[in-house]
């Protein structure tokens, strides 16, 4: 402010001092020439002012002084109006920079206490939040201890039942003894315990019941401290046992870890490795001497810290491996990393659908399985049960078709055996019509005349007998001939059949069903033993034998 | 598998012999003694009142017959069938009454827990014991027979009496840590008891054989405790069921908890089977109901079930307790080892449809069965790993590893199967309804599937692998 005020002051004063240096100035700007043109441009600078102009009067070419000095006073009284203007002005600047001071001030102080109010504030706000915290843990606290409170309720109550409840027992109790008590008083015949028994058992081992001594107290109490002590041997054993168990696990593992730990495998920073490689090989020597002090506190120690050292070393060996494996998975190319992972995940995927598959079919069977042990009404499957029942007739179908055949081809074998046993009959009951009727020939001839025509008769009847049987016989074989030659040709065609052969031999009636045929059959059963003479019966078995 | 004929009992009473050779049941009074193949009466003997208690001396040669009305307990000889011994307690009355491991002692607790009696069957001794403890189970043997402990409770505190078998001699008498003791049971070795507070305190004690308290376990304060306990047969491990339906493993040798088994009602594990039941009624058509095909085939009504496994996770339903009632139907409440020690098979009372099964191997759940109507009667096969089921229903049920089958009671009228328990040789199984007996003979092991089954089922992982 006051520099400026000086610089207003020095301006002034250089504006003051101006019609000073001005003279010269004036007097260069106004000369004896110039007159008019000065005075036009003064008209000219006082009109733009708003002053009357200065006339030029032209008389002696020179100025009236009237006018000159009412423009100077005019100019003067501006330049006083324009002073006071001035000074004004200053005044007001200096009020007002005053004023800017005065509120720049207050300004600050009501910044200051503003940010001084806002601190306070969020003091009260932390305050207020530590305390509605501290409410909240409160209620919590008061939850709980009303909880607790209802809980010890609860138990006081159930307890309170439980005594109840047992005091009323007693005190049942109580009354039922007191009762008794009053009956045994009343009661006077007491009922002395007793026991009957028939005869006295032996005891259970055999042995005679001793006497109680003090020695059999003493027995007693031997007998319980060795029962003690065996228990406590035998558990100590098995603990023992276990502990050598776990020891030689432990000293495996260690074995093991050593071994995994060995430097086979490359590895950039290996002299550690090595390092822990030779330190576990002068431990190995230990194991030799722990299995010595077994029981030795020390050995067990040295034991476990060795193990736990391995364990260590282990440890940090797979993860430095992890992180290796990690790098040379990173450096890999890309497309490698994701083929391979894509063959596992497809690999995965295939085996997901396999094991997918397998549950069903097993779930599948599962229910048929259920399925078939309840009752099964579908028709499709009472059908395929039904086709398993009949699996087993057929297998017994074929059984009996094959005892069948067997039976066949025994029964045709027995026929063959048969049908050549009636081949030889034939051929001996050939024979022996012949004999017969060489016999009855014989007879015949030495028979007497009148016997002889009895004997003729018979003899005619032996003849025609004797003929028929040879026509008979001579039809016979070419029958059994013919028969004999037609079973071969049957054999190769086919057998004769069993009716066929009984015909033959006479066995069976014809079955052209006469009755007569039947007793003629008969009849000459017995005529052929007897010899008859009855041409009929004769003529009968021609006949009987003619279609045949 | 056959199924025998049918014949009578009452209250529940039927046996097998230790040795296996017969069957004892009772009807009313009468004691009938059949053998067990042939199913013959071998014997027939008659009490003098209605029989409560039968038990077979561990020899097989003695049945002891308690009538508690009367104070009685008879005892009846095998070999002598003339043979008779009876014991009258006379006015003090009769509670329980049961043999002593060398079956030559008789030992009767008189009413009121006022004293146990022991009568011998070989000499004229009597002997009594003081102040026995009324309580769920206060006298156990050694699995030898050497040892009897007893828990007795004298001015209101807890005591617990070793007796030496032989001669009644009383080895050890000291005082138990429990508040009420509700419970104690020797180790299958016999060097270890184990001894448990009632409900109220959840405090469990081992004992050694002389005595010393070995170890103390307690999973929690003030909420009901200990349910139901049981020693694994190799003495390894000792579960503890509980009523916040957890079982906690102990092991033997720093009687530490080593796991504890939940029972959530949604399962998620994903290596267990849940094996539910499922029922099919046979559809009926109108024309079918004839009186003749009603009275004759009465499988018309008998419904045929069989397992299906359902997919995880598995819901399980919980029937909620009643709150103010004592010994709420919550928590575990039967255990069982299988005879190999690997499996376990517990029962939760509020989802008392489901049975659990646990593979003592892995510690893990290894199969859920849910049944139709509540699980009443499980044991296992005292040779195979074999559980066998049932649930009041004409069914019973069979899991093995390999899978789990339902086998209907062929029976006419129906036969509802309220217990069962195994032949010693594991081989059959005795079924025993309301007033009726039946067995189920040559259950073969390796096959689940005969021509009575209903239903076969394989265990998921098997088919798929």
């Amino acid at each position: 402010m006051s520099p400026s005020r000086q610089n207003l002051h020095h301006s002034l004063h250089s504006t003051m001092a101006l019609p000073k240096t001005s003279y010269s100035v004036l007097s260069a700007f106004c000369t004896e020439e110039n007159i008019s043109q000065c005075i036009a441009y003064i008209n000219q600078e006082v009109c733009s002012l708003g002053l009357t102009g200065v006339s030029l009067e032209s008389k002696s070419g020179s100025l009236s002084a009237v006018p000159v000095l009412n423009l100077l006073y005019e100019v003067l009284q501006l330049q006083r109006r324009a002073q006071r203007a001035l000074h004004e002005l200053e005044t007001q600047q200096l009020k007002n920079g005053s004023d800017l001071e005065h509120l720049q001030h207050s300004n600050c102080r009501l910044k200051d206490q503003l940010e001084h109010t806002r601190r306070d504030n969020s003091g009260l706000h932390e305050g207020e939040r530590q305390l509605q915290l501290k409410i909240k843990t409160l209620q919590n606290w008061l939850k709980s201890e009303k909880e607790e409170v209802q809980k010890l309720q609860s138990i006081i109550s159930s307890r309170a039942t439980q005594y109840n409840h047992d005091t009323k027992r007693k005190e049942r109790e109580c009354t039922k003894l007191k009762e008794r008590l009053n009956q045994l008083l009343m009661d006077k015949r007491d009922k002395k315990l007793s026991i009957e028994i028939s005869n006295h058992v032996g005891r259970s081992d055999g042995k005679r019941g001793l006497w109680k001594t003090g020695k059999m107290e003493a027995r007693h109490e031997g007998e319980m401290y060795k029962a003690l002590l065996s228990d406590y041997e035998t558990r100590q054993r098995s603990l023992m046992m276990e502990n050598s168990e776990l020891k030689k696990v432990l000293q495996h593992m260690k074995k093991d870890m050593i071994t995994i730990l060995s430097p086979k495998k490359p590895e950039p920073a290996n002299d550690s490795l090595e390092q822990a490689v030779s330190e576990c090989e002068e431990e190995i020597g230990d194991p030799s001497r722990e299995t010595l002090e077994q029981s030795c506190e020390q050995a067990r120690e040295q034991l476990t810290n060795s193990i736990r050292l391995q364990w260590r070393k282990l440890k940090s060996h797979m993860e430095r491996l992890d992180s290796q494996a990690s790098l040379v998975a990173s450096q890999e190319r890309e497309g490698e990393e994701m083929m391979s992972r894509k063959e596992h995940e497809e690999e995965m995927q295939r085996m997901r659908m396999e094991l997918q598959q397998c549950k069903e079919f097993i779930h599948m069977q599962q229910q048929l399985l259920q399925q078939q042990l309840s009752s099964p009404c579908d028709e499709e499957t009472a059908a395929l049960l039904n086709d398993c029942y009949t699996l087993e007739e057929k297998e017994r179908l074929k059984e009996e078709w094959r005892l069948f055949n067997e039976q066949k081809r025994n029964f045709e074998r027995e026929r063959k055996n048969f049908t050549e046993a009636a081949i030889r009959l034939g051929h001996e009951r050939k024979a022996f019509e012949e004999d017969r009727a060489a016999w009855l020939k014989t007879q015949f001839l030495n028979m007497t005349p009148f016997v002889d025509r009895k004997r003729s008769a018979l003899s005619d009847s032996a003849l025609s007998v004797g003929t028929e049987p040879e026509a008979k016989l001579q039809s016979t074989p070419p029958l059994v001939t013919k028969s004999l030659f037609s079973t071969p040709k049957a054999a190769s065609v086919k057998m004769p059949s069993t009716a066929d052969l009984y015909r033959t031999l006479h066995l069976i009636p014809d079955s052209r069903g006469h009755g007569k045929c039947q007793s003629g059959e008969m009849s000459t059963k017995s005529r052929l033993r007897n010899c008859s003479t009855d041409c009929s019966v004769l003529s009968f078995v021609r006949d009987e034998n003619s279609p045949i | 598998m056959n199924f025998s004929e049918v014949f009578k009992q009452s209250n529940q009473l039927c046996k097998v012999s230790p040795d296996g050779k017969y069957l004892a049941t009772c009807v009313q009074y009468r004691l009938v003694v059949r053998d067990f193949n042939s199913l013959q009466i071998a014997h027939l003997y008659t009490c003098l009142d209605p029989v409560m208690h039968m038990e077979w001396s561990s020899d097989s040669l003695f049945i002891l017959c308690a009538m508690y009305k009367r104070g009685l307990v008879q005892v009846w000889s095998l070999e002598q069938p003339d043979w008779h011994c009876k014991i009258d307690e006379g006015s003090i009355g009769l509670v329980s009454s049961r043999w002593s491991p060398d079956g030559r002692h008789v030992l009767n607790t008189t009413e009121f827990n006022l004293r146990v009696t022991v009568w011998s069957l070989c000499t004229k001794a009597v002997s009594y014991i003081k102040y026995p403890k009324a309580c769920q189970k206060g006298v156990d043997f050694t699995a030898d027979g050497r040892y009897m402990a007893l828990a007795e409770r004298r001015e209101c505190k807890d005591y617990i009496s070793v007796f030496v078998c032989d001669d009644w001699h009383l080895l050890r008498h000291f005082e138990s840590e429990t508040q009420d003791l509700a419970g104690l049971e020797w180790s299958p070795n016999c060097c270890v008891l184990a001894v448990w507070d009632n409900c109220l305190e959840y405090k469990l004690l081992l004992y050694s054989l002389d005595g010393r308290l070995l170890s103390s376990y307690s999973a929690y304060e003030w909420s009901l405790g200990i349910k139901s306990v049981a020693w694994s047969p190799s003495s390894q491990f000792l579960a503890v069921g509980s009523y916040d339906e957890k079982v906690r493993i102990l092991n033997h040798i720093t009687w530490k908890k080593i796991t504890e088994f939940e029972h959530p009602a949604t399962i998620i594990n994903t290596k267990a089977v849940v094996f539910k039941e499922v029922e099919k009624r046979p559809v009926v058509g109108s024309e079918d109901l004839s009186i003749h095909q009603l009275t004759v085939d009465n499988s018309l009504f008998s419904t045929q079930s069989k397992y299906e496994i359902t997919q995880l996770p598995a819901q399980v339903p919980v029937i909620k307790p009643d709150p103010d009632r004592a010994n709420p139907k919550i928590g575990i409440s039967a255990l069982a080892f299988s005879a190999d020690n690997r499996f376990l098979a517990t029962k939760n009372d509020n989802m008392p449809q489901s049975l659990w099964v646990w593979d003592m191997q892995r510690l893990s759940l290894l199969a859920v069965l849910e049944q139709t109507a509540p699980v009443r009667c499980f044991v296992w096969d005292p040779r195979r790993p074999r559980l066998a089921l049932c649930t009041g229903n004409t069914k019973v049920y069979l899991w093995s590893p390999a899978g789990c089958v339902s086998v209907n009671v062929p029976v006419e009228g129906s036969f509802q199967v309220l217990s069962l328990f195994w032949h010693c040789s594991g081989s059959s199984l005795v079924l025993l309804s309301k007033e009726h007996i039946c067995l189920l003979k040559y259950i073969l092991y390796n096959v689940s599937l005969s021509c009575h089954l209903i239903g076969i089922l394989f265990r998921r992982h098997a088919v798929f692998l």
